[in-house]
């Protein structure tokens, strides 16, 4: 592969209708790459979990995917409250998602640590006031 | 079993545009919780749910499900439909409840979805 593909999605805040359109995009494109099943629906859950999020907690944020030969880096940025005890947020079964969210199927407590679980390498770094930044890596040969 | 067989056995009212009986269906799920559909449900499995937004259609593209059931007399948003379409996602609906629907495909053969085990951090 040549120059590293690179997809960057603007998620709206609380938009249930439109959520899971740009992980469905990234999903759609590493598919078209020849890129495995198995790590395509790894992928797949990173970014929608992360895209979830970003519509839940965050009033949106910025979901980006760069795929290069060996690894998709997939970063949520966002500007919202931020967490601020991430190891607890990290616990299954914590969750601090609205009544809105939990009706549609979400707010188990599971979305950080399912990305954790399919990730290679994970990184969050959150300020309470300013946003939070969430990275994930998955190699293709691996 | 296929998708055809599998809709007699639980009664259930189709919308598809695809050819059901070429749709096989080995495992299935049930589960109305999306994050732990993400989790714990290998990718073939058949999902079984009593949420009918359109996000349930999402989580079934995203693990690449060959379709979703709406137990319990739901019936699904307008929305939820038309992107099922889009997707080749067949939607049955059924008047039992999940319970019903989990045992009748269980003495009919439909085996569980496999859980993949937590990744090495």
């Amino acid at each position: 592969m040549a120059a590293p593909v690179c997809l960057e999605y603007r998620i709206e805040g609380n938009n249930f209708m439109t959520a899971g359109t740009a992980s469905n995009n990234i999903k759609n494109t590493l598919k078209m790459l020849g890129i495995q099943s198995e790590v395509c629906r790894r992928a797949a859950v990173i970014a929608y979990e992360a895209e979830i999020n970003l519509v839940i907690h965050a009033n949106g944020g910025i979901l980006k995917a760069v795929i290069s030969e060996d690894r998709l880096e997939i970063t949520a940025k966002d500007e919202g409250p931020g967490i601020p005890d991430i190891e607890q947020a990290m616990t299954e079964g914590y969750t601090t998602a609205s009544n809105q969210a939990r009706e549609m199927g979400f707010g188990a407590g599971m979305g950080l640590p399912n990305i954790k679980r399919n990730s290679d390498l994970f990184e969050i770094e959150s300020t309470p006031g300013e946003g939070t930044m969430l990275k994930s890596t998955v190699f293709f040969n691996k | 079993m296929n998708l055809k067989e599998l809709a007699g056995i639980i009664d259930a009212e189709v919308i598809s545009d695809v050819d059901l009986s070429e749709i096989d269906v080995p495992n299935a799920y049930a589960c109305d919780l999306m994050s732990d559909v993400l989790a714990f449900c290998s990718p073939g499995s058949l999902l079984l749910t009593g949420l009918t937004n359109i996000q349930i259609v999402r989580t079934a593209q995203m693990l690449d499900l060959p379709a979703v059931v709406f137990v319990r007399g739901k019936i699904p948003l307008e929305e939820t439909v038309s992107l099922a379409k889009e997707n080749g996602i067949p939607v049955l609906l059924t008047k039992y409840s999940l319970y019903e629907v989990c045992g009748k495909l269980y003495a009919a053969g439909v085996k569980p979805s496999y859980v993949p085990q937590p990744r090495e951090a």
